[in-house]
């Protein structure tokens, strides 16, 4: 049984309430990290193999040097709260279940960081989560952890978004805090350089920062050790679709995705076989059922040719059709696509229409090609990831699963 | 009489906009919260209330009528006394998200983006509620509501009023 960090006090039915964090050991990070020096606290950081956990993976502690040291600039910190990658719902537990450790844990990179003032975005559907976090920071002002005098000279903004896929991207979602639609900009200039309002800003997960306590309290070592080489620490599963026990589990990241399913998950139900698999939420490549002998940390799931991503794993069974999946899938990304860049505004939309058209049985022969060929042009092409995303799935349920395809087509009746 | 045609928040609600916009360094951090205001407050963003609230932000009728039209959350006709939006996406699709649909659209006697002609309940498709573990599953008004059936779903309708 590996040691719980973010779930420990998730069975409590009182686990957001500060009086619970407080009683395993909350608040003492950040009293440890107001004596130590901004870079030390994020050597310490850098050391423990703390990887960004909403979705791309970066090492949390390198993004925050990029901070330009000794600024006179105000800094902000921004917390990426905007849930939204389908199969992912690990944030909102965070937010509901232990939401000091997020508050702590933007204090501690507050200091790191030199900033004053920090906003948590949290998506507009997130109505609970909002009001349970709110609460909570509501409680650490009384407290005396927030604000000014408090010693911290930190104040914390609740920010609701308001139903947007693309604000999950850090910066669409800057754009949507400064008051406008969440178009991406370009970069360069890094958020660090130029972000919120223009001034320099770290955007951090959820769960990312959540983590930070724990690794200043116990040290980097032993986050690091629980991890891989490249990636320490453990991290909250999302885990849904054709399993008996889905839900969030957290595991240290050198699990394999084989014994995530069967070990922690129960299997699959029904007595009938596993398919497919999505490792890291929608925008992750899938995996056939016999390529799940694969460790679910960052690198190895690069090197198995798909990504981490939000760690939310969906499992299909064999009663699924990976057309119609991909049809679900293709809608979304021409549902959110901002339609900033031509490649990603145009080609979702079409390859929608083409998987919609291949599932109602009037695929044409040469649809399966067209969808390769216009995902791969269009593959870095664009302002955000959203786009290189969106290829993931388009590319490997057609390669993977072509045959099938195929027959759909060939037992329609498209010209 | 202030409504959506004459929009006018009170002086306490002016207050909490003004309040608002002091918690960003731009005060225009704050269109997105004021307008949740907004809405609740008039019911929906018309082209009217796109110009009021502009006007409280220095921001051009354009400017806020870009952002109103780019989040799926503003909603810019009458709405249901309720809003049932059921979630689409793979995970709910795999677990019978189609059924649930189906359910809903023969109960309420409405096609998906429609209100009840007794204005109780307004039908939407969404995308990911980022609730996969419940699936299927949909959001009725502030709530997520999973697992659910066809018994499930009736047993929520007949509480809304």
């Amino acid at each position: 049984m590996t040691e719980k960090i973010f779930t420990r006090n998730f069975h409590r039915a009182d686990s957001h309430t500060l009086s619970v964090y407080r009683e395993t050991g909350g608040y003492t990070a950040v009293a440890k990290a107001l004596s130590m020096k901004p870079a030390t606290i994020i050597e310490e950081v850098k050391k423990s193999n703390l990887r960004g956990l909403g979705g791309a993976g970066f090492p949390a502690g390198v993004k925050w040097s990029f901070i330009p040291e000794g600024s006179p600039a105000p800094k902000y910190l921004v917390v990426n709260a905007d849930e939204g990658e389908p199969g992912t719902f690990k944030d909102r537990y965070l937010l509901e279940r232990d939401p000091h450790a997020v508050i702590e844990g933007m204090l501690i990179a507050a200091r790191a960081i030199d900033s004053r003032l920090g906003f948590v975005y949290i998506r507009g559907e997130y109505v609970q989560p909002w009001r349970i976090f709110s609460a909570a920071v509501r409680e650490a002002y009384d407290a005396g952890l927030l604000g000014k005098g408090s010693g911290f000279d930190f104040d914390i903004v609740v920010h609701r978004g308001a139903g947007a896929y693309i604000c999950g991207e850090e910066t669409g979602l800057l754009s949507s805090l400064e008051g406008k639609k969440g178009w991406p900009k370009i970069k360069p200039p890094f958020p660090a350089i130029k972000g919120a309002f223009g001034q320099p800003t770290i955007v951090n997960n959820v769960e990312t920062l959540a983590a930070v306590p724990h690794i200043i309290n116990r040290g980097a070592l032993w986050f690091s050790g629980l991890g891989t080489k490249t990636q320490g620490g453990t991290r909250l599963y999302s885990v849904s679709g054709h399993v008996v026990s889905p839900g969030v589990v957290e595991a240290p990241v050198s699990i394999t995705l084989r014994s995530l399913i069967y070990d922690e998950c129960g299997g699959i139900p029904n007595g009938r076989r596993l398919k497919a698999v999505v490792p890291g939420g929608s925008s992750a490549a899938i995996l056939t059922a016999d390529e799940i002998d694969v460790a679910m940390d960052v690198d190895g799931l690069k090197d198995a040719g798909t990504m981490a991503g939000s760690a939310g794993v969906i499992v299909m069974d064999d009663t699924v059709s990976i057309p119609e999946a991909l049809m679900v899938v293709a809608r979304f990304y021409a549902h959110e696509s901002c339609g900033q860049c031509t490649p990603c505004r145009e080609s979702t939309g079409w390859i929608y229409k083409i998987a919609h058209r291949i599932v109602e049985g009037k695929g044409r022969k040469e649809d399966l090609d067209t969808i390769l060929d216009v995902a791969k042009r269009g593959a870095g092409t664009t302002i955000c990831a959203f786009y290189d995303g969106a290829v993931g799935p388009y590319i490997s349920y057609v390669e993977k699963f072509r045959e099938e395809f195929e027959a759909l087509i060939r037992s329609g009746n498209g010209a | 009489m202030s409504d959506v045609r004459n929009p006018a928040f009170t002086p306490l609600q002016l207050a909490e906009v003004r309040r608002l916009q002091a918690l960003y360094p731009d005060p225009r951090g704050a269109l997105l919260p004021v307008l949740h205001l907004a809405q609740e407050t008039f019911g929906y963003i018309s082209l009217e209330v796109e110009q009021y609230v502009g006007a409280l932000f220095d921001l051009t009728p354009a400017h806020v009528h870009e952002v109103v039209t780019f989040y799926t959350l503003y909603f810019r006709a009458p709405k249901g006394r309720h809003v049932v939006s059921v979630c689409h996406n793979l995970s709910c699709h795999l677990l019978g998200a189609k059924t649930v649909i189906e359910h809903l659209t023969q109960r309420l006697g409405v096609e998906v983006g429609a209100t009840t002609a007794d204005g109780r309940v307004t039908l939407l498709t969404v995308e990911c509620l980022c609730a996969c573990e419940q699936a299927p599953m949909m959001q009725v008004d502030d709530r997520y509501e999973g697992h659910l059936t066809p018994e499930k779903v009736d047993r929520i309708l007949e509480g809304l009023r």
